[in-house]
């Protein structure tokens, strides 16, 4: 039987005019996480990845893309669409929190209330909801994934490589620590 | 199996109300995914991954087909616990058979290996692939072998 194998890299480099970054565009590490806001997984990662930003500080970027699996998340969808429509008002972080903090409460009431606790124009909210605006850049995030093989959620990538290890506090660490040595010698960092 | 073989044929009893086998795909490209069992971690997310991507297969005009060694009524019950909306079929009785023919048999504990084949519309293997059966695939290899398809298509 023959193996075709190939490397899992991200095919979609990060962007800072696309993505939703945080941190120093010419930090030495880039750690992108593929999510969904449903996933426990991703729930249990949340705020694993917090307590590496506080170590890390500017030594590190951090990029969240979508990646819902309504299949098994029927909110989760939606929810990535409203973490869209508070980026397209400039509230993406502050979205982005409240549903990984409110994991279990991801219905469309729900997310109105936490639209309205980091004020948000409302009306404009319910209407980019409603007509689905953002759908096909949540789209554009999974298929990215997809292709860069993101295979579940979370799904990490340092510095455009997958990591395939555990993501525990202390493995992430260490290979974000030494993917940044790697990255201070000038290597690109943006992935592909 | 390597590339360019005809796919061995077959006849299984199905999540639809009748039995299903490659022919069923004739005309179309069709992926077939044989899986080591209902219920268990890495399969499930697995198909649930490809259920999302359907869409992206369905834009190939391409079918899928989930083979593993499970019986029909545990198939039923997994494919609507997950919400799966592609035909599982059950390579059930003789056990194995359809697995055995296409490679990917496991005797020592009775299951598949985690194994993706691409089958052309001609009914010709286009690209398979075995995964160590902890890792989850992916649907990357299996785009890839349908816009080869399509390109050859087009060349041809």
């Amino acid at each position: 039987m023959r193996a075709t194998r190939w490397e899992a890299r991200l095919v979609l480099p990060v962007s800072e005019e696309r993505d939703h970054v945080q941190g120093p565009g010419d930090a030495p590490v880039t750690l992108v996480e593929y999510g969904d806001y449903e996933c426990p997984y991703c729930g249990e990662a949340y705020p694993i990845v917090k307590q590496i930003q506080e170590r890390m500080e500017e030594q590190l970027r951090f990029v969240f893309r979508n990646f819902p699996i309504s299949t098994a998340h029927p909110h989760a969808e939606y929810a990535a669409e409203a973490a869209e429509a508070a980026a397209a008002q400039d509230r993406f972080w502050e979205m982005h929190d409240h549903l990984y903090e409110h994991q279990q409460r991801l219905r469309v009431d729900d997310l109105r209330s936490y639209a309205q606790a980091i004020e948000l124009d409302l009306d404009l909210f319910d209407k980019e909801l409603a007509e689905h605006v953002h759908a096909d850049r949540v789209h554009e995030d999974f298929l990215s994934g997809v292709r860069s093989g993101v295979n579940g959620t979370p799904t990490f990538f340092i510095n455009g490589m997958r990591h395939d290890d555990p993501y525990d506090l202390e493995t992430l660490l260490v290979a974000l620590e030494a993917a940044a040595e790697l990255g201070k010698g000038g290597a690109d960092h943006g992935g592909s | 199996m390597p590339p360019g073989i005809a796919a061995p044929d077959f006849a299984l009893p199905s999540t639809l109300d009748r039995p299903l086998g490659p022919g069923d795909g004739r005309g179309r490209p069709l992926i077939l995914v044989f899986y080591p069992a209902d219920w268990s971690p890495v399969c499930t997310d697995q198909l649930t991954l490809y259920q999302e991507v359907m869409p992206e297969f369905e834009k190939h005009d391409a079918a899928l087909f989930g083979i593993s060694v499970d019986g029909r009524w545990c198939h039923l019950a997994f494919a609507k616990d997950r919400n799966l909306r592609f035909p599982l079929l059950a390579d059930f009785e003789p056990k194995g058979e359809v697995a055995r023919a296409y490679g990917v048999y496991r005797a020592e504990d009775g299951t598949s290996e985690r194994a993706l084949f691409v089958i052309d519309p001609a009914g010709v293997v286009s690209w398979s692939y075995v995964s160590p059966t902890e890792v989850n695939p992916g649907a990357d290899g299996i785009l890839r072998a349908l816009e080869d398809l399509a390109a050859k298509g087009v060349a041809r």
